[in-house]
Parts: C-alpha cells; structure tokens; sequence
C-alpha cells in the first residue's frame, strides 16, 4: 500500500487532466485556441484512453489485493514475538501484546482511507476489504488470546472476588480470662 | 529458544533487585525510631561514697534492674537486667579489695554458686534477703555477711568463696533483724519463734562461732516488724498493736519494756504500724494515716518527737564523721515536699531544711536515700534520691530538683493509641523552621548533598537535621497517620502520651481512681480503652480513652472508671462502681457522639452497660440478642458461653444491668488438659478481601470470625518447665473454638510437646510457638482455616453481575464448613512476645513481629509460614509467592527491627496502621520503650525520605528545555529543506 499512496496518493503537487471529456466549450473558463475542435481529438483517443483505463483498473484491483493481503505479513510477526515474550507477565510481553491489540484496531479504523486510493468504479473494492478486515479481526483474536495467556483478562472467578469484603456476621462475641 | 530465557533471566534479575530490603542503612537508623531505657520503680539505692571519687549511684528496681546512675545527669552509667524470676532483694557496696555492689537474688534453689562477672556477683538461695553487711575485715580480705532464707553466709571479696555459714531455718525461727554494733566483730540475729517467744543469737562474724543464745517468752504476742534503735535493743509491737514493746538483750540478758501507745498519744487512732528505720535511737509508728517519730531514750523511756498528718517517709542512716549519724526526713505537703536532715541523736536541730516544689501527678513520696557531700567550705551538704508514688526517680539538691526520671513507664500495662489535634491554621514554613534563612540553609545543605559536593561537616551536619525533623515532633495529625499519641498505663496508676514522632511526654496524668483511698485500699489498674473517637467532629470534640481499675486482687473486689481526654490529659470523670469487673467487651457500636459502648461484666455474671445514656440503652437494645459473651475459666479448664437475657433483677435493678444466661461450656478433661494460652483476632483489624487467589487462578475462601478463640491446652504434666518431662507423656492440643455457638472448628494434637504457646491469631489463620520434646527444639505452627460452603461460587457472569450472596451478612448459626490447612517449622529462639502488622485496609502483606529471648523484635514475613509450602513449588506456585518448603524458618539478621539495639525485659508488642496503607507503627515495651515504622512490603505508595527531589526537579527542567531546543532545531531545518 505505500507503493500504490507513492504513484495515486495525496503526495502528489501538481496535475494535469488528459481525459476531460467534456464537449462544451462553456464549463471551461478560458476559451479553447482557434482551430481546436474537441470532439476530434476525444474521438480519436478514446480507444487508446479506454485501454488506458482497463489497465489502471486492473493495477488498482491488483494494488488492492496486495494492500487487503500486507496484515498476514504483520501476523506472522505478531506471533513470532509473541512466541518470544513468553507467558509470563513483564514489561516486554505486555507491550508486545498491546502493540498486537492496537496495530489491529488502528488498521480496522481506517479501512476506508487504506483503500481510498484504489476507488474506481470498475474497481470491486470488497473482496480486498474484506480479507484485509478478516486479517486484522485474526490479529486481533491473536493479541487477546495471548492477553489471555498472561492471564490478563479476568474470566476467572478470582478476577471478580479477589476484593470482596468478608461478609458481615451477625452475631458478636467478646470476653476472655476474667480479668 | 536460547534467546527466550535470556529475556527470562534479564527479567527475573530485573525483579529481584526490586524485591523488599527491610534492613536500615546506617544513617537511617534515629530517623524514624527511637528507643528509651528505663529501670523501673526503684527499690533500693546505694551511693558510692566520696572517698571512691565516683559520683554515682547504684540502684536495684522492682523490674529486677540493678543500675549504675551518674548523679549529675540521671544518666544510665551500667545497667543489668535480670529475668522476671531473679528478683534482687537487696544490693550493697562492699569497699576495699572488690567495688563492686552485691546483688542477691534468686537463683536455683538451695544450689551454692557465685559468679564474678561485669561487675555483679551473684549468690544464690532463696527467700528475702534480710541484711548484708560489708564493712568486716580479716586480715586484706574484706567478708561479707549475707543474711537470706534462714541462713547466715559470710563470704570472701576476693573470690567469691563462701568462708562460714550458718543456718537457722532448722530452728524454726522467724528471723526479724540481723544487728551489727558498729566498731565490733559481733553479729546479733533476733527473730520470733511460735508468736510469742523472742530469741537472740550472738555470733562471732569472723568465723560463724555461735557466742550466746538467749530466748524469753513475751505473752501478749508480737506483731509484725521489728525496728532497731539501738545496736542491743530493739522495738515491736504487741499483737493488739496498741502497746510498744523496748526489747533489751545487752550482756545476753532479755528483758522487755512495755509502753502503751495511748500513754504517748492522747487520741488513739487503733492499731499501729512500726516503719522500720535504721537511725539509731529514733523510730516512726504509722496509725491510720497519723505518722508518729518516737525517739527511745535511756534504753526504754519512749518520747514523742513529732506527731503529723502528712504523709512522711524516713532515710536510712548515714553516718557522716565517727558516731555522727544522720538521717532524711520527707513530708509532703499539698504542693511542696519539705526534706529535713537532721542528726540522729539531736532531734531539734536540722542539718537542713528544704522545700520543693513537687508536681501533682507524682504522688506522694515513697522512698527516700541520702548521700552527703563536702562543700568548697568544709561543710556538709546532702543530696537525696526520692522515688515517687509514680515510681518516678528524683534527685535534690539545694532545694531543686537536678533530674528527674520517669521509670514508670518501665512498667507499662496497657497500651492504646490517640490521634493527634487536627491542624487548624496553616502552621507556616517560617514557623516551622525558625526562620526562613534556616529554612534556605538547610535546604542548600541538602542540595549540595544530593550534588555530591557536601564536605564531611555538611554530611554531620545534614544528618543531624533529619533526626531533627522538627516535622517529626508537631503537635498536629499528619497526612500519612505517622504521628500519633501512645497513651500508655503504667503499673503505678500513672497515664502518659507519648509521642509517636521522638518519644517524648506530651503530658502524664497520676490517675485518682488508681491511687490508695479508704474505699480502695490496693487499686489496681487493668486496662486501657478509646472511649471516644471523634471522626465526623473531629475539629471540635477531643477523643478520650477509659481506664479501667479495681480495688484489690479478688475477683469481687469493686472496679473504678477513669475518663480521660488525650489531647489534654485531663480526667473528664472517673466512676466507683459497686459491681466488680470480671471482662469488659468493646462493642462495635457508637452512639451520637460518637462514644464507643462497652459491656462489663461483673462477677456475678450481670452485664453493665457504659455509657448510661438512654440513647446508648436503645442502640444496645436493638442489638441485643445478637450480642454474647465467653468467659474463660483457666483454672477448672472450662469455657463457657452466654447470652443476655432481660434487664436485671433482684437487688441490683438499673437501667442499664442486664442478666445473662449460660448457652453451652466446653470442659476440658481436667487430668489431662490445661488452658496455657487463648487468642483472638484484634478487634480493630481490617481485612481486605474473603477471597485468597491460588495458582491456576483458582479461589479459596478465607473463613473470616471476629468470633474464632485459638485455645491451647497442654497435658497437666507438661505444664511445668522444659525438661522435666518426657515427650510421651506431654501434648499439645490447639482448638478452634466459635464464640457464639460454642462449636469446635478444629483440632489438633501436637504430641511430645509442652509450652509456653505464644500465638497470634489475624485474618483467617493463627500462629503458635511451643516446644517439640522429641526434636529438642522450639516450633512455629501455622493453622489456616478456609469456608469451604463458598468454594461453590464460581459462575464468573454470577459474579460479574453481582448475583452472589457472598457479601451479605451471615449468622454463625448457619452450618459452616471449614477445612483447615496448617504447616508447623523449627524455630531457633525462644519467644517472650508476638504480635503481627496491622495496616489501614489490610492490603498490604503481613509479617510476624517475634520478640525474642534476646529482647530484640524480629520480622518475619508471613509467606514462610505458609501452609501451602512444598518442597518443589510448581512454576505457578512460584509466581504465586510460595517458598520451597525447608524444615525450619529462617532468621535473616537484617530483618531485626530493633537493629542494634535490645528492648530490655521485652513484655509486649503493639502494631498500630498509619493512614499510609503500606505502613505500619510498631511500638514494643518492656523495660525499656522501642517505636519504629514499618513498611512489611517496602513503602510503595509513597515516596522515601531520602527521594532526591532536586534531581528529579534538575531532570524535568533538563528535559524540557531539550524539547524546546530540538523543537526549534527541527522547525528550522524544514524549513531550509521547503525552500532548497
């Protein structure tokens, strides 16, 4: 996805619009020179522009594939480090753990703007979308197993009666050796 | 793999340099504790005479102290504190080859020994020691003569060695005085046979050789003492009390004297008393509360010299010159004492005559020693010690007191604790301080510390301002419940409030209620309360605490109550009650002002409510049939247990008495077990949570009773000393008893072993020390009790909403089902005391406080005494906290508490919470006082005092200008790179 954001993206300063399509000479400003005829040139390039476009759009498809593809990568990761910090609870094992829970859910956040950049009508964005969603939904499945793991999480019974107050006794009883 | 448990390790090394280190460092030490030394009431003292050129005193005290005072401070020269059962009866400082006072005392019965070390020897034998006298000499070696338990023994200076002795207890006579006519080598001993028979022994002091032995018959009988006027002539009274009786045995020949008391004085005031004294020619009879000085002349006309109402206390004799002997006498009056020296045969003149003022609360003058000193111009002056009501030590000169000593609190009794005034305005840092430059000095000093740039003198000079910490001694409640008032009872009826901070006397108050009066002839004071504890009015109503007394040792002797405030130790109001009291129970109800409850229990078994309020009445009436009570009968071995049951009726009809009925007993077999030791939990403990987290993230539930009794018996045989059984035929057993149903929770035999237990009972489990016979070694049990009826509560959505009824109030009537865990460990000392930390919310990790024969404190963490210890701990047993199991605890020298120093005659220890949740105030008594703050899981909610704040201020500062500098740097550049 940062090749697709390097060549598309909003990185971009200047451009210029080969394919304007548009016949009447009054939705531009500045009129057209003498002796340019728009509808030639349209006529002219609109099957080199259409092949154009099918390719653009297979690119796009493509780019987004690989970009709906790029989580696994981090999940095979993910599980590498998770697999070094252990099962014990310290310092390194719970921040792997929550860099694993946060990189997931950062990356659900914005989905959309992930593939923005690939919109195009003839682009069917869902597929990518989906599996990039499923990747991260398994990465983070993976972080709250391994939060489960350390123990963290409190589905134990213990977890909800660790500080309960001893129960109140109704009765009450003093005394001792007589003094 | 490899990569892994190098990350492990890294860790686990990180961790365990963070694990608790509860030793000091050296310059710590002061800072948070402190430590005071005491002797106790002083029984009797001796100077050390001008000639040996040391200006100090030797005292023997009722604590079994003898110690060497400095005359000019008061301070402790030497001290040697003996064990509660060598009791000194009399000390003595024999001149010449050996300067040494004599110290007698108990030792093993009928057992010869004598021991020359440090300064003290020792003879043994048994009873109370009559006379020693020191000033014999055969050829260089000085004797000295030591009367004790019926026996005369004369023993050698240089060695120790016993040169004769003789015995008179085979002769059934009561010795009443032995007799040394100055100047001689003679020894007379007189004393009673039967009642009325008076008998007279003379005997040679140089070699025992019995001289002359006369006896007379006198008919009316004797009484009592007899006092020695002259070197052959004593004074009795007659078994009315109401004649004199001038006994002469010059040249051997008996011959008594009878003088009617009502010939001397025209008013009688019924039988007297003679107050032995050993002045030669004058002695005192005490009738009622008229003091009577007689002075005998001619060997048997008796003379009235002084006839008084105060209370008058008399020296011994001190002679001064050849044949000069003078003595002391002390009268109190109101609020001066008058000290009169005078010779011993010129009565009307006075050597000197001085007033001093006294305060109040020391009482009137018990005891008075004279010592006499040469002035820059020749002349006689005269110091004296005097030992107050209060059993406080004071010494005068020149009609003022020069110090003076509160050995009370050697004694103490009962211990609670008060909080201090809140502070009302902003006590400001020039206040505080002094003033502001010192305020900056001081903190430059501690800056340069930090900086590493103090020269030794600033060093000195910083760590004599921590231990100054003026903060440390205010007068005010502070944020972390540091400081506090300990109000403590001494055995003299006396309370004082120390303060938490340095151990000084805030104020001390002689209790009216505990002094001798007609209705009360032998108070005696039992225990210390809160009485009030003001929370919600804490800015206008002073807490006050309850002393409770009684009159006299029997258990139907009436009791009396003290109110006392503790911010001004002032009595508020003190009862004599005409029921005794057998138990006080503090209940946990107040009323509107927020004064606590309490139920005495009399002898008769009648409940008294105190307060008398009718507000206190409904409050305790709707609580009524929910309130019991146990009586523990150690001598029959039954426990008993009691219910109220309606207003009392009869005689004793009131408001606020109440009868009781018994509910169930438990009767020990009384051949083969006695009650040695019974404990509960405190009542003031606050226990965090029911619920104990084990490996594996399973629960066990603590079963917490403030009505659980740790009873322990041991077999009837096994109730005398270590050693003298065999393990087969001594036991142990410990129960748990329930208070209010009776019902026995656990048992458990320990056999071939034998006390004395010291246990402690907290939260849900209880720890005793006691003594193994057949391992030959001292043994710590712990005894763990978890409910297992609640076991069942493991349906986490249950919990997570809260539909369980694990917090809801329970009835002990309902069947409990405990299972118990207990462990037991070799323990190398023996115990005197134990107590365990307490803080404010019961988080914190607990430790046992042992104080040791060695009177020191120890801490030992409450995980060794785990009764889950295995030998091979699996990993989640580890992280849980479990130590391999060892057969005995271990004892960390750097886990005393009382670090270098030692709680002499150590008697108790009282853990008090701070607000601050990981500390705990420690304050152990015996004769000597220790405090100290104790942090049992290190002080992880705040920050130590010794937090460099400077560097932590230098790094914030330091940070954030990097922050800036890098900011602009960053900001620069990109901008050089926008344009490039």
């Amino acid at each position: 996805m940062e090749k697709g954001k390097g060549v598309m993206g909003a990185g971009r300063r200047w451009a210029v619009d080969f394919s304007d399509n548009s016949t009447a000479p009054s939705s531009r400003d500045i009129p057209d020179p003498p002796g340019f005829t728009r509808a030639s040139v349209d006529q002219d390039d609109s099957a080199v522009s259409r092949q154009k476009k099918d390719a653009e759009a297979n690119w796009k498809s493509q780019k987004a594939w690989e970009v709906a593809q790029a989580p696994f990568k981090n999940l095979l990761m993910m599980g590498f480090m998770m697999w070094m910090a252990g099962s014990t609870v310290h310092l390194f094992s719970i921040g792997i753990t929550f860099s694993a829970l946060w990189q997931p859910i950062s990356a659900l956040q914005g989905v959309g703007k992930v593939f923005e950049p690939y919109k195009d009508n003839k682009v069917d964005l869902l597929g990518p979308k989906l599996l990039f969603i499923a990747l991260n939904l398994g990465g983070l499945a993976l972080g709250v197993w391994k939060l489960n793991t350390l123990g963290l999480l409190p589905t134990h019974a213990s977890d909800w009666v660790s500080s309960l107050s001893p129960a109140q006794e109704v009765e009450y009883s003093g005394g001792g050796i007589p003094l | 793999m490899a990569i892994r448990s190098f990350l492990i390790l890294f860790i686990l090394f990180f961790f365990s340099s963070l694990n608790p280190i509860l030793s000091l460092y050296e310059d710590q030490v002061g800072l948070v504790d402190w430590h005071q030394q005491y002797l106790g009431k002083v029984k009797q003292a001796v100077f050390h005479t001008h000639k040996t050129g040391r200006k100090r005193v030797v005292v023997s005290t009722e604590e079994n102290v003898v110690a060497s005072l400095d005359l000019r401070q008061g301070e402790i020269f030497w001290r040697h504190v003996l064990g509660s059962n060598d009791v000194i009866d009399g000390i003595d400082i024999a001149l010449g080859k050996c300067h040494y006072p004599f110290i007698r005392r108990k030792y093993f019965e009928s057992m010869e020994s004598s021991r020359w070390a440090d300064g003290v020897g020792i003879f043994s034998s048994g009873s109370k020691a009559l006379k020693i006298i020191t000033n014999l000499k055969i050829e260089k070696d000085n004797i000295v003569i030591i009367f004790s338990n019926g026996r005369l023994n004369a023993v050698s200076c240089i060695d120790g060695e016993v040169l004769w002795e003789k015995d008179f207890e085979g002769e059934s006579l009561k010795v009443q005085q032995v007799i040394q006519p100055p100047g001689s080598n003679l020894i007379y001993v007189v004393g009673f046979v039967s009642s009325s028979l008076f008998e007279m022994y003379q005997i040679n002091a140089l070699n025992g050789e019995l001289l002359k032995h006369e006896s007379a018959a006198f008919s009316g009988g004797f009484l009592g003492e007899v006092s020695p006027v002259f070197s052959e002539t004593v004074v009795a009274l007659d078994s009315t009390g109401l004649i004199l009786l001038t006994i002469s045995f010059q040249n051997g020949k008996i011959s008594f004297h009878q003088t009617p008391i009502s010939n001397l004085v025209k008013d009688s005031f019924g039988p007297a008393k003679i107050i032995t004294s050993s002045v030669t020619g004058i002695f005192a009879i005490k009738m009622n509360a008229v003091t009577i000085v007689i002075r005998v002349k001619d060997e048997s006309k008796l003379e009235v010299v002084e006839k008084t109402n105060h209370e008058t206390s008399i020296s011994d004799a001190l002679s001064i010159s050849e044949g000069q002997q003078a003595f002391a006498l002390v009268q109190h009056a109101s609020h001066e004492i008058h000290l009169r020296v005078k010779l011993a045969h010129n009565w009307d003149d006075n050597l000197l005559k001085e007033s001093v003022k006294m305060d109040q609360h020391r009482g009137l003058v018990h005891k008075v020693y004279i010592n006499n000193y040469i002035r820059t111009d020749k002349s006689y002056g005269f110091r004296a010690l005097i030992v107050m009501e209060d059993h406080s030590l004071l010494l005068l000169q020149q009609g003022e007191i020069v110090w003076s000593r509160e050995d009370g609190l050697a004694s103490i009794i009962d211990v609670t604790t008060s909080e201090l005034p809140v502070e009302r305005d902003g006590v400001s840092v020039a206040k505080v301080e002094h003033n502001l430059f010192e305020w900056l000095k001081g903190h430059m000093l501690k800056l340069k510390g930090t900086l590493m740039l103090a020269s030794p003198q600033d060093v000195a000079a910083i760590q004599s301002m921590r231990l100054k910490n003026s903060e440390k001694s205010k007068m005010t409640r502070d944020h972390n419940g540091f400081r506090k008032l300990l109000i403590v009872l001494t055995r003299a009826g006396k309370l004082f409030a120390l303060h938490t901070g340095d151990g000084h006397i805030v104020w001390s108050y002689l209790l009216q209620s505990l002094q001798k009066s007609k209705v009360c002839q032998h108070p005696i004071g039992l225990n210390l309360y809160k009485w009030q504890v003001p929370h919600h009015h804490a800015m206008d109503e002073n807490p006050s605490v309850l002393v409770i007394g009684k009159c006299g040792p029997s258990s139907d002797a009436p009791g009396a109550l003290s109110f006392v405030d503790t911010y001004t130790g002032k009595e508020l109001s003190s009862l004599s009650l005409v029921h005794s009291v057998a138990q006080v129970i503090p209940l946990p109800y107040t009323d509107s002002t927020e004064q606590c409850l309490h139920l005495l229990i009399d002898a008769d078994k009648h409940a008294h409510l105190y307060p008398k309020t009718p507000e206190a009445i409904s409050t305790f009436e709707r609580e009524f049939s929910n309130i019991y009570w146990y009586s523990v009968e150690d001598d029959n071995g039954i426990i008993k247990g009691h219910a109220l049951r309606g207003k009392c009726t009869g005689e004793v009809a009131d408001e606020v008495c109440f009868d009781t009925r018994e509910l169930w007993s438990i009767v020990f077999p009384s051949e083969s077990e006695k009650i040695i030791a019974i404990v509960t939990r405190k009542l003031n403990e606050v226990v965090h949570t029911q619920a104990k987290v084990i490996a594996d993230q399973e629960v066990m539930y603590k079963y917490i009773s403030r009505n659980l009794l740790f009873v322990a018996t041991v077999a009837l045989k096994g109730s005398v000393e270590i050693g003298s059984v065999t393990p087969e035929e001594s036991w142990l057993v410990a129960y748990l008893i329930d208070t209010v149903t009776g019902r026995i929770l656990h048992r458990v035999t320990h056999h071939g072993s034998q006390g004395p237990v010291h246990a402690v009972f907290s939260e849900n489990w209880v720890v005793y020390h006691y003594f193994n016979l057949k391992a030959h070694r001292y043994e710590m049990s712990v005894i763990e009790i978890y409910d297992q009826s609640r076991a069942d509560n493991k349906d986490v959505w249950k919990l997570v909403l809260g539909k369980h009824n694990l917090t809801s109030p329970i009835s002990l009537y309902s069947r409990p089902d405990v299972i118990t865990k207990s462990q037991s460990y070799f323990f190398t000392h023996s115990v005197k005391a134990i107590a365990v930390t307490s803080t404010t919310k019961g988080i914190t990790s607990k430790q046992l406080l042992i104080g040791t024969i060695g009177d020191q404190v120890l801490a030992l963490d409450k995980r060794f005494l785990d009764p889950r210890r295995t030998v091979n701990p699996t990993q989640a047993e580890k992280e849980e906290g479990i130590i391999p199991l060892t057969d005995s605890l271990p004892i960390i020298p750097q886990s005393y508490v009382t670090h270098a120093l030692r709680v002499e005659g150590l008697r108790g220890i009282i853990t008090v919470p701070a607000k601050l949740e990981s500390t705990t105030l420690v304050f152990a008594h015996g004769v000597d006082l220790f405090f100290t703050q104790l942090a049992p899981s290190r002080t992880y909610d705040s920050l130590t005092d010794d937090f460099n704040y400077a560097l932590l201020l230098i790094t914030i500062v330091a940070l954030l200008a990097a922050i800036f500098v890098t900011w602009t740097l960053s900001e620069r550049k990109e901008l050089q790179e926008n344009w490039r």
